[in-house]
């Protein structure tokens, strides 16, 4: 049953309340009295165009476009298997799968980060068993590289993937299925022909969530990465830290809620197509 | 071994301990429009599902067209198959859904377009090769799962209450046309129905099930008139039975009438006759020879169009019911009229009680 207009309101009114109050609010204040400090709106149109037009952050944008796309990818490769697996698991395989989905999930990201380098650091696990093994004499350069971001942030991230892409599986009606082995199919022909274009619109949601998450990332491209490998939001952050630059710090941080916002409003298109696809 | 279209010999399938489909042999022969009727749970699903072989029997063989085909998977059996909610790809649009079970077994491009053409044109859906499954209405994607189902010509087709979604009209229409096409192509069609006068009107041979068992098979009309059973006489459409004592052709009931029947039997029975083969008289005659007759009070009187029923309370409270047509001069009775029924003897039969 659709809920009444007002109803709808006064049921949303508390979220939009904290939203407005935590989010919207101190990010204008926060944008408004740094730009405030440039002065006059030349002043702020050359600077956003120095900003724009740096080393600096051209980098950093392109590395954040590198690491999300790599991260999303992987998510993805790793993500759709496991949501298959949750989807064809009997009783005890779904909740031993959604256990190891979920319960990361639920722990704090600096805590996961810093499992990470406990198995990746140069005296870490994993260093560790190569050398007593003897595959390696050294200590492998594990951690501070792309390599060790990408690998952190899609464990993260996975959960995002999985969930989505599960509930599209979940939509797909098993007796067509059914109906294409019926019809001759072989098991790869069902899947390429049938499952998968009937879960793309999951593909496509998980893959915008994921890179939309990706590319605001700070704890563990911070923790991980090469610190000359800079992602926008630890950029953000060394200007309000270190450069005390708080103007240039608002400017990146509207480049990048621009770019955002830009791949959300695609997200949500993607989300309508879901509703006309399965209905 | 029987070279017919389709056999089963003593199938069995259990689910959870509960014997679902019991020892059930039939053989199909080519050509043949076979269904099976029955109520929910009669078994009549896992059946075709067997046949299908979505389902593997526990006990007994499947044969299609003579060769053991009890474990070949689905797609080894080159069956069509309409199924009960049509099973449209909502992402294909007409033509892709119908070149599916083409292009699924590797059928050369060149053939795909004609047989697509051929299927749509068979189902008079010639033009909506574009239009996607959602753009469709309940008759068409109707329409669309039986064009899919002989698109690739299969010699055999399986069809579960395919028409069950459709409005009474429809359904009757569609019936006919699915009759045809079988009829057209020399298909042997195994259909599944509840519906006793779908079933009627489309077999060759309808097969009555009951828990999991085979009750009787036979052609519509001699299943309809010779029941072998209350159960079947029951499903195929209205029956009155009347309990008595048979001795040879006569039934003897507890008030000590007597009636004569079609064929014989020992100890408690059922006397059974189709409520159209009555003819109800408001004067007490003596019967004719050859004839039964009993006499009660008019209960209930209703014109049903082509129809009028009248249900005549019996001395021993059985009620018994009388279709006559709506031709001139038929008209409704009071009830409380005291009226005699009379048929003939060869139009009833004794069964197990």
């Amino acid at each position: 049953m659709p809920l009444s207009a007002r109803l709808t309101w006064l049921l949303l009114a508390p979220a939009l309340a904290v939203l407005l109050l935590v989010f919207v609010l101190p990010l204008g204040w926060f944008l408004v009295s740094s730009l405030l400090e440039l002065g006059t709106w030349p002043e702020i149109t050359e600077q956003v165009a120095e900003v724009l037009g740096s080393r600096a952050m051209r980098q950093s944008l392109l590395a954040t476009a590198e690491i999300g796309l790599a991260t999303t990818l992987l998510v993805l490769l790793i993500g759709y298997p496991l949501a298959y697996g949750m989807l064809k698991a009997g009783r005890g395989g779904f909740r031993a799968i959604i256990a190891c989905v979920l319960l990361p999930y639920f722990t704090s990201v600096i805590v996961r980060t810093y499992a990470w380098m406990v198995l990746l650091g140069r005296t870490g696990v994993i260093n560790q068993i190569l050398q007593e093994l003897g595959i390696t004499s050294l200590p492998l350069q594990l951690m501070y590289n792309r390599t060790a971001v990408v690998v952190g942030m899609t464990y993260v991230l996975l959960p995002y993937m999985v969930l989505t892409l599960f509930g599209a599986m979940r939509g797909v009606d098993p007796r067509l299925l059914q109906a294409a082995a019926g019809m001759g199919a072989s098991g790869p022909r069902i899947f390429l022909r049938v499952f998968l274009p009937l879960t793309l619109h999951g593909v496509f949601a998980g893959v915008l969530l994921v890179f939309i998450l990706a590319i605001g990332f700070f704890i563990t491209p911070a923790l991980m990465g090469a610190p000359e490998d800079m992602m926008a939001g630890m950029l953000i952050e060394r200007q309000v830290e270190l450069a005390n630059n708080w103007p240039v710090a608002a400017i990146m941080s509207i480049i990048l809620l621009v770019v955002t916002l830009s791949i959300y409003a695609l997200y949500s298109r993607f989300a309508d197509l879901r509703k006309a696809i399965v209905a | 071994m029987t070279a017919g279209a389709v056999a089963l010999e003593g199938v069995t399938k259990r689910y959870a301990g509960q014997v679902v489909v019991d020892n059930m042999s039939i053989a199909i022969a080519p050509g043949e429009f076979f269904t099976l009727l029955g109520p929910s749970g009669s078994g009549k699903t896992t059946t075709l599902s067997m046949i299908a072989g979505f389902t593997v029997p526990d006990a007994g063989v499947v044969r299609l067209g003579g060769a053991d085909m009890t474990h070949a998977a689905p797609r080894d059996r080159a069956l069509g198959m309409v199924f009960q909610n049509y099973a449209i790809f909502p992402h294909l649009n007409v033509f892709e859904n119908v070149a599916f079970p083409l292009r699924a077994r590797n059928a050369p491009a060149a053939m795909v377009n004609p047989r697509v053409a051929e299927a749509l044109a068979m189902v008079r859906l010639s033009g909506m090769e574009k239009r996607h499954a959602r753009q469709l209405s309940g008759g068409q994607q109707q329409r669309v799962a039986l064009a899919r189902a002989i698109a690739a010509q299969p010699g055999i087709v399986l069809m579960d209450e395919p028409l069950g979604a459709l409005d009474k009209n429809l359904r009757y229409h569609m019936q006919t046309e699915i009759k045809d096409i079988q009829r057209r192509l020399g298909m042997t069609v195994i259909f599944v129905t509840h519906d006793q006068e779908e079933a009627m009107n489309m077999s060759d041979r309808i097969a009555i099930m009951d828990g999991g068992r085979l009750v009787q098979v036979g052609p519509p009309r001699e299943v309809y008139e010779r029941p072998n059973s209350a159960f079947a006489g029951r499903f195929l459409g209205e029956a009155n039975m009347i309990a008595g004592v048979a001795e040879g052709a006569m039934l003897r009931t507890p008030d000590g009438v007597s009636f004569t029947a079609a064929n014989a039997r020992k100890g408690p029975s059922l006397l059974f006759v189709r409520p159209e083969k009555l003819v109800l008289k408001r004067d007490p005659a003596p019967p004719a020879p050859g004839e039964n007759s009993i006499t009660g009070v008019v209960c209930r009187s209703a014109f049903l169009g082509n129809v009028i029923r009248t249900e005549l309370l019996l001395a021993s409270s059985e009620v018994l019911t009388i279709d006559a047509g709506n031709g001139a001069g038929a008209s409704l009775l009071a009830p409380g009229t005291p009226a005699t029924a009379t048929w003939a003897a060869a139009e009833s039969r004794l069964l197990e009680a």
